[in-house]
């Protein structure tokens, strides 16, 4: 028995409001509620609800052999909460099914886990609790970091926290001559397992399904399940891992992205070996082959699956540092506005929009931001940023 | 006496100093009962009726004239077609070659029409309507009589101010605003460079701003410094700006406000921030303005790791500026090259202390400020401690600018323009 293991992402950021000098030191709200609200109802409309409802359609269909896994977000629950609670209906909808498996991360899409170990404990034990409250008691076993980032370290720390296993990018450059297509286990700490993402048939769906200059264009449900069907026999698990706007959003209605994947559970019993498994299912009942290496760490962005998309430009990294420098002050602060605002400025997005690779991925990146150049991007966040600390600087004054 | 004078702008829609210049001096120019004829590429007509204004967009040119032919082989060093335009950034500029490589077609034919609508801006067009200018100046000298002497400000007009003179034969003064080795460095645009130096050479006698912009029009334009004399800018408004404005952040501030571009030279200014937020962490620094740097310099702030002390504004309009100079504590201007610079002058207006380049004509006029090469920050980053920690210069600068500033007047500018105007016509006669 082999099985095809879906795992969708399903993230928002609070985007910054343009913020600009003058209202350091007096507007204290950084948030830009209409893009916010904008950008999750539209989504809402071409992806979020018609995708759950499909899913949940083939759920009731296959009585339960067809499931998935999903990673939530924190900003992403509080958003669906403010803005589109039909949205988080549909997600309680199909959690209560039983065949869909919630994934534990940072609750604010934070990339706390390169820098506080402390922070990052605290992030992952706030989404767990806000899980908890929105999904009736609902306990995730399995981890996934921000963006799949992964390392040898960032995968102790977690086994510490108590996870079984967690996810990450079947990166080329780690995995040398290793098939992605098996159980691994941590280098420092063996109890956690380790899954990887098949990044060429994830990919596949998420960026080239639509794309009609692909050789493989148009991807039918017979045509993947071939090339599941091709690989080695041994091969145990098949990681399929996307975001989960790759479904109405990054591939529009229009390209059948929908009518793919109606489809393919069919296709996958009648024509295939594979059945469908979530994370915590597949960790329960395959071993791991040997453990995976990761010294530095791995993401699932661009072609580098590193971090590059997030730090290593002068600006990105200027903005990072400034922001955890504050750490240590933020755990003697109890306002819980100002908490809100630490954990939302922690939002991998911020610096992402400030990413200089114009000139290979930049086309994806210019997508994903609401600024015009990652300079601009730059200069509102440390705006908000320099109120920021102004404001904890006050609080632990008039607190003390 | 009768003035045609030709400039490019003139307010209220300026982008620069040299609308507000002209302005300027035809206010002094009215107190001394001086007559100007005000040519402009474009009328908007909301400007204040201080002058005889002529739309050069509402005259029409007689291509019967056979002396306009002559004329307009002259003007071919324009190279209407030239790529080469000043005052684009390189994303601009790309831009602009895109177009004219492959979508524009309009040229000869538009050019040759008998009226044309100026868009009396820096855009891609600017060599184009910088010759056309030229013919709308031919054909008012021809059409009319009642002028003495003939004025052009900057080298937009300049071709303009020729061409008015060889039709009517009277005299030419050519007004230096700024150079293209001020805006450029050593890399100047060299058609830009060719207009200016015809146009300081076929005048009569040339204005300069300041002794700074005199020395460059002598070493780098070959004017024999007698045909030059300097006459510095002077402020429409002396009085003191009390803006209830009020600072919302504890650290004290520091501005540079102006086009980010090489000329201002922000570059030293991010470098002397450097310095002082080192020794002093209770500053902030502001870089108000765009420009092409603008991007470089959001960089190199990054670098130094200075990002939540050091604050980007954007390109500032109407309250905004006034804002920022009554929240800023010091005002720096390290320009590379000024010929005049009048935002130093607005600083005072706000009572706040300012350090200048000896780069800059406001240098010579301005003597409570303190005064530094641009290029040395070491200089700037002790003037701005100073100035933030010792407020007794604090206080004398303000006290003693704002003096300084009632003897900048336009009217005693204009009484030595007109002196400059009857040497220039006593020579001719």
């Amino acid at each position: 028995m082999r099985t095809l293991t879906f795992y969708f992402q399903v993230h928002q950021p609070f985007r910054l409001k343009p913020y600009r000098f003058f209202d350091i030191g007096e507007d204290h709200y950084y948030w830009n509620d209409y893009l916010n609200r904008n950008v999750i109802r539209k989504v809402a409309q071409k992806c979020y609800l018609p995708m759950n409802s499909l899913l949940l359609e083939l759920i009731q269909r296959y009585e339960g052999r067809f499931k998935v896994a999903f990673s939530i977000s924190g900003t992403f629950l509080d958003q669906m909460e403010a803005y589109a609670p039909d949205v988080l209906e549909s997600f309680q909808r199909l959690v209560a099914t039983g065949h869909v498996e919630l994934l534990n991360e940072t609750y604010s899409h934070s990339l706390a886990a390169l820098k506080s170990k402390e922070e990052f404990a605290s992030l992952v034990r706030k989404h767990q609790e806000r899980i908890k409250t929105l999904f009736n008691g609902y306990s995730p076993s399995v981890f996934r970091n921000t963006e799949l980032i992964y390392s040898d370290q960032i995968g102790a720390m977690v086994e510490g926290l108590g996870f079984k296993g967690i996810l990450t990018e079947g990166a080329k450059h780690i995995l040398g001559w290793k098939s992605p297509n098996y159980v691994y286990s941590n280098a420092l700490k063996p109890n956690l397992k380790v899954l990887l993402k098949n990044f060429r048939l994830s990919d596949d769906i998420a960026f080239r399904f639509g794309d009609k200059t692909w050789g493989d264009f148009p991807l039918t449900t017979t045509k993947f399940v071939s090339w599941l069907n091709a690989l080695p026999k041994e091969e145990p698990v098949v990681n399929l891992f996307m975001d989960y706007e790759t479904f109405g959003e990054h591939q529009w209605a229009e390209t059948g992205i929908f009518d793919f994947m109606r489809h393919l559970p069919e296709t996958v019993f009648t024509q295939s070996n594979f059945t469908f498994a979530t994370p915590s299912e597949v960790l329960a009942t395959l071993p791991a082959v040997g453990s995976i290496h990761v010294p530095t760490p791995i993401s699932w962005a661009d072609e580098e699956r590193d971090l590059t998309a997030w730090l290593g430009n002068d600006m990105q990294d200027e903005a990072f540092d400034r922001l955890y420098e504050l750490e240590k002050k933020i755990r003697k602060v109890k306002d819980p506005e100002l908490l809100r605002d630490w954990e939302y400025l922690q939002t991998s997005d911020h610096f992402y929009y400030i990413c200089t690779k114009f000139f290979s991925d930049g086309s994806v990146h210019e997508y994903f931001s609401p600024y015009d150049t990652p300079y601009d991007a730059f200069i509102n966040y440390m705006n908000v940023l320099s109120d920021f600390i102004l404001r904890v600087d006050t609080h632990l004054k008039n607190s003390a | 006496m009768k003035v045609l004078m030709f400039g490019w702008e003139f307010p209220p829609h300026i982008s620069g100093g040299l609308g507000t210049a002209c302005y300027g001096l035809i206010q002094g120019m009215n107190v001394h009962k001086q007559e100007v004829i005000f040519v402009v590429p474009k009328l908007w007509g909301d400007e204040e009726p201080v002058a005889d204004f002529v739309n050069a967009s509402g005259v029409t040119i007689d291509y019967r004239e056979r002396r306009f032919k002559k004329l307009w082989k002259n003007l071919t060093y324009l190279e209407v077609n030239s790529y080469l335009v000043p005052y684009l950034g390189p994303q601009e500029f790309k831009k602009y070659t895109d177009y004219a490589l492959h979508d524009r077609t309009d040229v000869a034919e538009s050019i040759f029409s008998t009226n044309y609508q100026f868009s009396g801006k820096y855009g891609k067009n600017l060599m184009e309507e910088v010759s056309r200018y030229a013919l709308v100046g031919a054909q008012i000298a021809r059409d009319r009589s009642d002028f003495a002497i003939i004025h052009a400000h900057d080298w937009l007009a300049y071709p303009a101010g020729i061409a008015a003179k060889e039709i009517s034969g009277k005299p030419l003064v050519v007004h230096v605003h700024a150079t293209e080795y001020d805006r450029s460095g050593e890399s100047v645009n060299f058609p830009v460079f060719e207009i200016e130096r015809a146009g300081m050479h076929a005048a009569d006698h040339v204005v300069a701003v300041s002794q700074l912009t005199k020395n460059i029009c002598v070493r780098k334009y070959g004017i024999p410094p007698e045909k030059i004399t300097v006459l510095h800018n002077a402020v429409l408004d002396a009085s003191i700006i009390k803006s209830s404005f009020q600072k919302k952040v504890p650290e004290k501030i520091v501005t540079f406000l102006g086009r980010i571009t090489y000329q201002k030279g922000p570059e030293y200014f991010v470098e002397a921030a450097k310095k002082v937020i080192e020794r002093d962490p209770n500053v902030r620094f502001v870089m108000a303005g765009s420009g092409d740097l603008l991007n470089k310099m959001v960089d190199r702030v990054a670098e130094l790791r200075m990002g939540t002390k050091f604050h980007f504004t954007g390109f500032l309009k109407g309250d905004d500026v006034d804002h920022m100079y009554a929240i800023s504590d010091v005002y720096v201007m390290p320009s590379v090259s000024e010929p005049f610079g009048i935002a130093p002058l607005e600083a005072v207006r706000h009572n706040t202390p300012v350090i200048i380049s000896k780069q800059s004509g406001v240098a010579e006029v301005l003597n409570n400020a303190i005064k530094i090469d641009f290029w040395d920050v070491d200089a700037m980053a002790d003037a701005i401690f100073g100035l933030l920690h010792y407020q007794s210069i604090a206080r004398m600068f303000t006290e003693l600018g704002a003096d300084e500033l009632k003897k900048l007047k336009w009217e005693h500018v204009a009484a030595k323009l007109v002196t400059v105007y009857e040497k220039t016509l006593a020579q001719r006669a």
